[in-house]
């Protein structure tokens, strides 16, 4: 068998058969199974059980004295606030509010609680302000309109294309949110690809194994064996959890509806997906390759990889800032920036989409980046990769590759 | 077909000369050593000859022809620091590193296994690199280097770390290679085993030849003007003898320039005297290596 597919093998084999990437492939549709089980415990038990929360009220404006009961909250009168603040203190009502004199031109109703609280709660908010306008809406406008009113506005959003169709990909959080996981992902993915290659290097340097392995093969055909087993790796990894969104989708659409049946792929995403991830890879790998050649360890090969594995996180700290300012031209730097790329991509095809010349650009400067790493790495395994001892300083690398 | 010719090769990392203008040549079935102080140049000249670095001048030949792919094959190396993949199963170490010089997985697994035996390391096969011991590790990894059957061996310090029992069982294995007509080239600070296992050698210092050819006429070409005699009664006044010097079990006569071993051992028996000893004092590697290495510092 040619040396570089042994070595191909014995570093995938070496790759996938480890606890850490087993776990790490199988963590995330395990998780969004257990997410989506869990859900439908919950909801086939039909709606929780909750018994009636009695919440007082002092009626000083007058005129307050129908609709009290508002879902499973029973708003019960009392004269005077003693009277409810008496009741509350002995545990007759959970709560109370008083309606002021005024309330008709200030709006302000006056809430009393035993309970710390951050806010109030939405289900007291919604209680207190549909009772409230129940009963000065009523005999002024029919019932219907007051529900009408009592409901939260429902606003149905169509994306048209620019000849008047409907677009296909409507938008939305629904739209975002894969590709959002799924560029987290790909980042953890590229930066644990990095990490293989550059610990890999640095144990075999470390232990001196190298000078054995390059008395049997060839620089190169270690380099390349090494790069393309453990990107394979990386690549069943990025493929599994790709092969898995469908099915979780159908299965989260079919169980939990809702916001979960809005949830779409974009189009080109997988593509588009396993396209970055294998050019993302190949810029990390020719980058941790020449790394691992002139660190003399693999703790400082690591603690070198992060100055490039942390910036491919970049987009991801600034992902609100682009549902914020969608067109702003940062982006467009993030996308064609080649080692912010493959995460800027993913996230602008489910937020905006990507015009095709920046698509164009971006692959473009990533492939020109990936061979300019590979060459600079290839020089910097044959001259450094046999040096122990102190990592040699960035003057004497840059001549180096130079002479190299 | 020699097993290795290597011809005015250099080397020199930044302004630094590693090897200068080296050139020797090694023969099948031949025990070759190569001696010299700490940073003489030995690994950058054993990694030349690898192919692992790339001479800035000069040509290797290794049987034959210049290293390539399939050459690699015919080689096996033993660098002087020692490394496996410490998590990989013993077996799987040998077998993996085994595919890479050119055998298929059965015929090495079976090789493995017999070498195993042999060195009595059967039982640990299934143990991981990371649970033996120094000694044991290294045994495995002497393993690695011959389990290919290679042509010819280049080993680092082959003994460094090693009890007596393994040493004794490496030197009787490297005998048996050589008995096979395998070419080895022994690089090692220990001057005993170089006495013990080599034909020739090549001293270097400071990356140049300093001293380089048979051992036995090296040895002759040291050797002092002197005798060791161990002898009963008074040694008296001898015919030639300069001076005298008494050790522990024996005294060391040093002759004049005129008078050879032979004349004075006649002399000695025609007195009638009691000669338990007479030997012609022969430097040791080690004695000539600090002699050589002094001479040229």
């Amino acid at each position: 068998m040619n040396k570089t597919r042994l070595i191909f093998r014995h570093e995938f084999l070496n790759a996938i058969k480890g606890k850490g990437f087993i776990i790490m492939t199988l963590i995330v549709p395990v998780l969004a199974l257990i997410g989506i089980g869990v859900f439908q415990l919950v909801s086939t038990g039909g709606p929780p059980v909750v018994g009636t929360i009695t919440v007082g009220y002092v009626d000083e404006a007058g005129g307050f004295d129908q609709y009290t009961t508002q879902g499973y909250i029973e708003l019960v009168h009392f004269d005077t606030p003693g009277d409810a603040k008496a009741a509350l203190i002995n545990g007759d009502a959970s709560e109370y509010f008083v309606i002021p004199s005024d309330y008709l031109s200030t709006g302000v109703i006056n809430r009393y609680t035993l309970a710390r609280e951050v806010e109030t709660p939405a289900v007291i908010t919604t209680a207190i302000k549909n009772f409230l306008t129940s009963n000065l809406l009523t005999g002024k406008v029919p019932p219907d309109t007051i529900e009408l009113v009592e409901k939260p506005l429902t606003l149905k959003v169509t994306r048209l294309t620019e000849t008047g169709d409907v677009a296909t990909e409507q938008g939305g959080y629904g739209n975002v949110i894969i590709p959002a996981i799924f560029s987290l992902l790909l980042a953890l993915s590229l930066q644990a690809s990095a990490i293989y290659l550059v610990q890999g290097l640095g144990d075999e340097k470390e232990s001196r194994l190298i000078e054995v392995l390059l008395s049997s093969v060839s620089p190169r055909q270690l380099l390349t064996g090494k790069v393309l087993g453990l990107g394979a790796a990386g690549l069943v990894q990025v493929v599994v959890w790709l092969a898995s969104l469908p099915l979780l989708l159908n299965l989260a659409s079919s169980t939990i509806g809702g916001f979960f049946s809005t949830i779409q792929l974009p189009a080109n995403f997988v593509v588009l997906g396993i396209v970055y991830f294998i050019m993302g890879y190949l810029l990390f790998a020719a980058l941790s390759a020449g790394v691992g050649a002139i660190s003399p360890s693999a703790r400082e090969g690591q603690q070198l990889s992060m100055i490039y594995a942390m910036l491919v996180y970049v987009p991801l700290w600034f992902a609100s800032l682009l549902f914020a300012f969608p067109g702003s031209p940062i982006w467009s730097v993030l996308t064609i920036f080649p080692v912010t790329a493959p995460i800027a991509v993913m996230l602008r095809l489910g937020v905006t989409g990507i015009a095709a010349w920046e698509l164009a650009a971006s692959l473009a400067v990533m492939v020109l980046a990936v061979i300019g790493a590979l060459s600079l790495s290839v020089k910097a395994f044959r001259t450094y990769l046999l040096m122990y001892g102190k990592r040699p300083g960035w003057g004497e690398i840059i001549r180096g590759l130079r002479s190299g | 077909m020699l097993a290795v010719e290597v011809s005015h090769i250099a080397k020199s990392f930044a302004d630094k000369v590693a090897v200068e203008n080296l050139s020797f040549s090694v023969a099948q079935g031949e025990v070759f050593g190569l001696i010299g102080p700490n940073g003489a140049g030995k690994t950058t000249a054993i990694r030349m000859m690898m192919d692992i670095l790339k001479p800035d001048s000069g040509d290797v030949t290794i049987l034959g022809q210049k290293l390539n792919e399939a050459t690699k094959d015919r080689l096996g190396y033993l660098p002087e620091e020692r490394g496996l993949y410490r998590r990989l199963k013993v077996l799987d170490s040998i077998v993996y590193l085994a595919s890479l010089k050119g055998m298929g997985k059965n015929s090495a697994t079976e090789k493995a296994n017999e070498l195993l035996n042999q060195t009595g390391m059967l039982a640990s096969k299934n143990k991981k690199i990371e649970e033996l011991s120094k000694g044991m590790g290294q045994i495995i990894q002497f393993i690695v280097t011959i389990i290919h059957d290679p042509q010819l061996l280049v080993l680092d310090e082959p003994f460094a770390g090693l009890d007596p029992v393994n040493t004794e069982l490496l030197k009787r294995m490297l005998a048996d290679l050589r008995d096979q007509g395998k070419a080895v080239i022994l690089s090692t600070h220990q001057m005993n085993q170089v006495e013990e296992l080599c034909d020739r050698i090549l001293m270097i210092n400071g990356g140049r030849d300093v001293l380089h050819g048979d051992l036995n006429e090296i040895k002759a070409r040291y050797r002092g003007n002197s005798i060791l005699l161990d002898f009963v009664g008074e040694l008296g006044e001898v015919p030639g003898v300069t001076g005298k010097r008494t050790h522990k079990g024996h005294t060391e006569v040093m002759l004049d320039g005129k008078t050879t071993p032979q004349q004075v051992l006649a002399y000695l028996i025609s007195r009638g005297m009691v000669i338990n000893r007479f030997e012609v004092a022969t430097p040791s590697l080690n004695e000539i290596f600090l002699k050589v290495v002094g001479e040229k510092s």
